[in-house]
């Protein structure tokens, strides 16, 4: 199946990062997610779009493993992960960023990155992990990519809202994936915060895939290399922005509005 | 504020921690066994069994969330392992040469028990005994452990769970009268190998021994604490999501501290059985087991120091109270668990750092460092 619909992928060398096929999940019969097929190419930014209630973010939550489909499949460089728990999944290179600000409350913003450092993930590894000298440069390189690197110290609860978003952000910067998920990065933020996240995510996505969900159609259009259109949980329309938006189906369904 | 700041350099114990340690070691090796008799030390010496379970709340509870109800099993079953050897001791074939099986304790010769049941056999050896008391109720933890947090059982399902445990637990060891001592609990224990634990000196050496076991294991939760999986278990209670998907196994971080709290609580037991000389069903059920939490939200479930100094006052009020108002006491406790919840909940440990430890610092150092606006009081690292 995987040489029909990937010519050249039998050599096992898969030509894109993720391939999602049929992918459908029904809860008591309702398909949130219905035979959704796309593939994404190494380096590529897609966004995916679409009307609230489209299967946007269950989309990210059947790829991070949070949620599990009832089939179809879901193969990242050639491994199936459908089947992996999912610490598993991240560890393989899949890093997940949730729709509000995810981030440990009571921890300062330096404990919260050093959480999300790919190293000590075990039981053992976390209670022999040192705070050495990689740690701490790693931190406060990404620290200072976040615009947080005046805020180490400060507990994570005291931050402003954006701040929270960069933090999470932050966080999977560390764990360095080389598919990287956005859930609705610029949702809630003032315009400033918003212009400095669009440069963030700019200098961020060099060397990885990234999938982010957005609304904000200046941001989607100014990131974006290929957009996906979800509706009611089905593909609606795939392909440049310029395409998408001419697309009278999405016009119809979604940009219109 | 740049890298060497209070949170980003990980000591040990910050020179606070080590200052609250040296305070605590003096109250229990030489302010409390000067200024008590005996039998008052004794007292106190049970009362800090106690504490190795609320210590074990603090990590579980306190830093982990996860509330279990039922510490009373481990703390029970430490007990009944050790109180298993010193009854088989005390059960030689001299001293027993009455019964109609001599050589097996005496509650299994007045149930017609007429040879010592396999269980019973490790506890001949002294090193046996010593593994035992620590690995049973370990791995008895693991194995509740991972049944349930593999299975995402968390919270108040899992609270009612371990409270479950606990009652079973208890109608077994009451049913089983032949091969547990039933409602009696195993009692008439004299040596530990050869060593008699009923004298005045032996009771005195036991009770450093037990505080030194326990300033080890206020060490052992602190490097836990401190270490990343210290701050992991307070990441999981914040947000369990955002720890599995940074990639970690979730269930077995929570299993490793519900271990970690069963293990304490089994070394507690351990001494409780050497220090009273016996151990009974009434230490394993709900009511000691919820009774243990309470010293533990008393103290402040969020620190080490505090779950010890809850422990011990509540349990100088009880006895304090008991001797003299017996029908109240219950009354009592019940209202300082709903004092605590309602009006300080951080505990005792919350309002030292909210009123008191601002004070020293203010005196010690007249101009206050900015660092407070950094660190707030009640921070889970403290």
């Amino acid at each position: 199946m995987n040489a029909a619909i990937l010519p050249g992928a039998s050599a096992g060398q898969p030509d894109f990062l993720l391939a999602v096929e049929a992918l459908t999940v029904s809860f008591d019969g309702f398909k949130a997610v219905n035979d959704v097929s796309f593939y994404v190419d190494p380096d590529e930014i897609r966004v995916i779009i679409g009307p609230n209630g489209a299967g946007k973010t269950t989309v990210l939550d059947l790829i991070c493993g949070r949620t599990r489909a009832t089939s179809g499949s879901i193969k990242y460089k050639g491994s199936e992960l459908t089947k992996l728990s999912e610490s598993a999944i991240v560890q393989a290179g899949v890093g997940r960023k949730f729709q509000t600000p995810s981030i440990y409350d009571d921890l300062s913003v330096f404990e919260n990155l050093e959480i999300s450092y790919p190293r000590g993930r075990s039981v053992w590894g976390a209670l022999t992990f040192k705070r050495d000298a990689a740690v701490r440069d790693r931190i406060h390189e990404v620290a200072e990519m976040i615009f947080l690197k005046d805020h180490l110290s400060k507990r994570a609860e005291f931050l402003s809202h954006g701040q929270k978003q960069w933090l999470e952000i932050g966080m999977l910067l560390i764990q360095d994936p080389e598919l990287l998920m956005l859930d609705e990065p610029v949702a809630g933020m003032s315009v400033a915060e918003r212009k400095k996240t669009a440069e963030l995510l700019h200098q961020i996505i060099k060397g990885r895939s990234v999938l982010v969900i957005e609304h904000d159609m200046k941001f989607v259009e100014d990131i974006a290399h290929r957009v996906t259109v979800l509706h009611q949980g089905k593909v609606l329309s795939e392909g440049s922005m310029e395409r998408v938006k001419n697309d009278p189906k999405v016009v119809d369904v979604y940009l219109g509005h | 504020m740049t890298s060497p700041s209070p949170r980003t350099d990980n000591p040990f114990m910050t020179p606070t921690e080590w200052a609250y340690l040296a305070v605590l070691c003096a109250l229990i090796f030489v302010l409390l066994p000067l200024a008590l008799d005996g039998f008052r030390l004794n007292l106190v010496g049970k009362y800090l069994t106690y504490a190795f379970v609320a210590l074990g709340l603090a990590i579980c509870w306190g830093y982990c969330g996860i509330l279990s109800l039922g510490q009373g099993v481990f703390f029970g079953l430490g007990g009944y392992c050790m109180a298993m050897y010193l009854k088989l001791e005390a059960s030689s074939v001299e001293n027993t040469r009455i019964q109609s099986t001599p050589g097996i304790p005496d509650f299994m010769d007045w149930n017609q028990v007429t040879a010592l049941p396999w269980f019973w056999t490790p506890f001949k050896s002294l090193p046996l005994t010593l593994i035992a008391v620590v690995l049973v109720p370990t791995l008895f933890a693991f194995v509740v452990g991972a049944a349930m947090f593999k299975r995402r059982v968390g919270g108040t399902y899992f609270a009612i769970i371990t409270q479950a445990i606990a009652a079973i637990l208890t109608i077994l060891i009451v049913g089983q009268q032949g091969y547990t001592g039933g409602i009696n609990g195993i009692t008439d224990l004299r040596t530990l190998h050869g060593w008699d634990i009923r004298t005045d000196s032996a009771k005195t050496l036991l009770y450093f021994v037990n505080g030194g076991l326990l300033v080890a294991c206020v060490l052992a939760a602190q490097f836990v604490k401190r270490s990343k999986l210290g701050r992991i278990l307070v990441a999981m209670r914040d947000k369990e999501d955002r720890v599995r998907f940074s990639g970690y196994g979730v269930a077995s971080f929570k299993i490793f501290a519900f271990c970690l709290a069963a293990a304490f609580a089994a070394v507690g037991g351990a001494m409780f059985t050497l220090q009273v000389g016996f151990m009974s069903p009434s230490f394993v059920g709900i009511v000691p087991s919820i009774e243990m939490v309470i010293y533990a939200a008393i103290g402040g479930r969020l620190s080490l120091f505090g779950a010890i100094y809850g422990t011990l006052l509540v349990n100088w009020a009880k006895t304090t109270f008991s001797e003299s108002f017996p029908e109240l006491w219950l009354f009592g406790l019940g209202a300082l668990f709903i004092a605590v919840v309602l009006a300080f909940p951080d505990g005792l440990a919350g309002l030292w750092r909210r009123h008191v430890a601002p004070l020293l610092t203010r005196r010690a150092k007249a101009p206050m460092p900015q660092r407070a606006a950094t660190l707030p009081k009640g921070a889970p690292a403290e």
